[in-house]
């Protein structure tokens, strides 16, 4: 294929991605969704048939960035499009922010192997940074508060590491568990973080731009959530180019290595908690940067908002996705966040149909929706 | 007379009350290739594991070029330069060969993360490194093999796969090769390959020193100097294959197993 000819099928592939979403977004009567639900697998079936899919799927392989960048352009249109659609907007926020925590899930669980069942709690740890440091230091701008907050879970993390490191399986998950439920009792009982009651969250303000101004309105104006959804964009694409650096390096060589056999690992000089702590810290640093962002457009947090069920949600998104595979989390996290949204039955039985997706999962399809192809350093060629 | 390379004195391990391994003596000198043979059962495979620091032997010690390394981590012994492979194959399925031996290649990649996930330019000529070395080694172990090495491990053949493995333990030039029982699972004329392919080699490389686990005794005849033969975690007989064959309390330990 030549360049152009490749970056034309990119753009195509994205373009109708992008149209898709944008009807799952904008659509609202649960017979509209049904019909987009029962129509976009018979569209994708249809176009593998035609042998269209591969077409796309070689030609984002040849040109990762090109196609990342155009996937940014893509989800940018579709917020513009969306811009007085609060609703929406907030949920494809929520996507996103989604999105980054389950990449970090995807380096602790798909690459290193580390079963985080804590997700939604790092992410709170992120929140409640952004909220605390936001308050005592005004003068600080905000994009380096959101570095913190990252930071901070990633730190807080750490506590977890010398346990988890000790024990194995099934054990390392439930201390992630006993972490999330401590943590929110210490939130709820800690007056400093404002208690049950929580606290409020001042906005932000990047590059002197305030997120609580409506969008500019030579760009037409829209809802205050569009700033976020922005931003939001940015941090998830930061986040999955930073994911797919570390699977295409050694780092994540060695963290495929000592997921997949410890002791042959240890045979060869790998130092298997090196890399365990590696992609916990990194997971985690994803997990915090995303809560801060969530805190500042919430403008109020409080400890009933990071349940347990989420950091199930988070898991079964990285599950339904494609465990490893980094890409496949954003359709995965699209369902898994917009479907109870859009329908009520969904809504009321949440976790009873997430508990059996993943049991589905498990027993027929292990590898996921898009299952995670054999690692790949570099694009088009041999290695 | 060569230098010893790698000795036990005494070394013992044990496992709640049985002793796998029972006040072992061993020596193995530079560039030897030494059998070490034995029933099932017999404390073989738990002797390489206390060589490599999987296993605490309980007491005795291990010298290499005589210091003293007994209990070192794995981490630490193929620092030394000891590496294996195992019994029961211990690849990465999942990954491709080059990938497999990459993992053997530690001790020679850059873990900065400026150069992994920064510097791709830099990070894309250390890989371009690893391959031709990989591919290298791959066609002088094993002319065939080559083809097959952005192939994932789960594609191959047994033997495809036993020697990747004694590639990935090669791949970092060690100085001493442990191969435990490379020929389970094949059949005899794949073992009589991957044996000959390991002559081959040893021909190449002067000063390895290895040590080859096999259960079948005659198959070890045609590659080995000399053997050590254990029984119950115990050494009982050592020397020359042909006078160890006819060694009776050999003939008896075998007779009584098979
Ligand atoms: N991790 C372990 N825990 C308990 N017992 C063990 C362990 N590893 C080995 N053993 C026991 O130690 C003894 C020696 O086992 P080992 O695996 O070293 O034998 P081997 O000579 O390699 O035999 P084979 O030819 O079957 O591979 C056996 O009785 C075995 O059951
Ligand atoms: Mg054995």
């Amino acid at each position: 294929m030549s360049q152009l000819k490749t970056q034309l099928v990119i753009l195509i592939g994205i373009s109708l991605s992008v149209i898709a979403l944008y009807g799952f977004l904008y659509l609202e009567h649960e017979w509209e969704i049904g019909l987009l639900l029962v129509a976009l697998p018979v569209v994708i079936l249809l176009l593998k048939r035609a042998n269209m899919l591969i077409y796309y799927q070689k030609a984002a392989r040849l040109m990762p960035r090109f196609t990342l960048v155009s996937f940014v352009l893509g989800v940018l249109v579709l917020i513009l499009l969306l811009r007085h659609e609060h609703f929406a907007l907030l949920m494809l926020t929520t996507v996103l922010l989604y999105v980054t925590v389950s990449l970090g899930l995807t380096i602790q669980f798909g690459f290193a192997g580390l079963v985080n069942f804590a997700a939604i709690a790092f992410f709170g740890i992120g929140a409640y940074s952004m909220a605390v440091l936001n308050h005592y230091f005004h003068a600080v701008p905000d994009l380096l508060i959101i570095l913190f907050s990252g930071l901070t879970s990633a730190l807080l993390g750490a506590l977890l590491i010398l346990p988890i490191l000790r024990t194995r399986g099934h054990y390392a998950a439930l201390i992630t568990i006993a972490f999330g439920i401590l943590l929110r009792t210490f939130l709820e009982v800690n007056d400093v973080f404002g208690g049950p009651q929580g606290l409020k969250v001042d906005g932000l303000e990047i590059l002197g731009w305030d997120f609580a101004d409506s969008f500019p309105s030579v760009l037409g104006g829209g809802s205050f959530y569009m700033a976020y959804a922005i931003a939001a964009l940015l941090l998830a694409a930061a986040a999955y180019l930073l994911t797919r650096l570390i699977e295409a390096s050694w780092f994540g060589l060695n963290m495929d290595s000592v997921r997949l056999d410890e002791v042959a690992s240890a045979s060869f000089g790998i130092n298997a908690p090196r890399w365990k702590i590696t992609a916990f810290m990194a997971g985690n640093f994803f997990a915090g940067l995303a809560g801060a962002v969530y805190a500042a457009m919430s403008g109020f947090i409080a400890p009933a908002s990071f349940n347990f069920a989420d950091s199930l949600l988070l898991v079964s998104i990285v599950l339904l996705g494609g465990i490893g595979n980094a890409v496949a989390v954003i359709p995965a996290a699209l369902l898994i966040v917009v479907l109870p949204e859009k329908f009520q039955v969904i809504q009321e039985y949440r976790l009873l149909l997430f508990g059996i997706v993943v049991i589905l999962i498990l027993r027929f399809r292990p590898s996921g929706l898009m299952p995670r192809g054999l690692r790949q350093y570099f694009t088009g060629n041999s290695a | 007379m060569r230098p010893a390379v790698l000795k036990t004195e005494d070394l013992t391990v044990k496992f709640g009350g049985l002793k796998a391994l029972n006040g072992l003596d061993f020596e193995l000198c530079e560039g030897q290739f030494l059998g070490l043979i034995g029933p099932n059962g017999s404390g073989k495979t738990t002797f390489f594991n206390a060589l490599t620091g999987i296993y605490r032997p309980a007491s005795g010690n291990v010298f290499l070029h005589g210091k003293d390394i007994t209990g070192a981590s794995p981490n630490k012994v193929y620092g030394y330069g000891i590496t294996r492979t195992f019994q029961r194959l211990r690849l990465a399925t999942s990954l491709s060969v080059l990938d497999n031996l990459i993992i053997g290649n530690q001790r020679n990649l850059n873990f900065g993360i400026w150069q992994n996930i920064f510097d791709r330019k830099y990070f894309k000529s250390q890989l371009k490194e690893q391959t031709e070395i990989a591919e290298d080694l791959l066609r002088r172990f094993s002319p065939d093999l080559a083809a097959l090495l952005l192939k994932p491990i789960s594609s191959l053949s047994m033997i495809d796969r036993r020697r990747v493995e004694v590639c990935r333990a090669l791949i970092s030039e060690p100085k001493i090769l442990l191969l435990d029982e490379p020929s389970a699972g094949m059949t005899p004329d794949e073992t009589r390959a991957l044996m000959d392919e390991l002559q081959g080699w040893r021909a190449q490389h002067p000063t390895l020193s290895t040590i080859l686990i096999e259960h079948e005794m005659e198959l070890i005849n045609k590659v080995s100097d000399t053997c050590v033969v254990l029984n119950y975690g115990e050494k009982i007989a050592e020397g020359r294959y042909s006078d160890v064959s006819n060694n009776p309390s050999v003939r008896a330990a075998y007779l009584g197993e098979d």
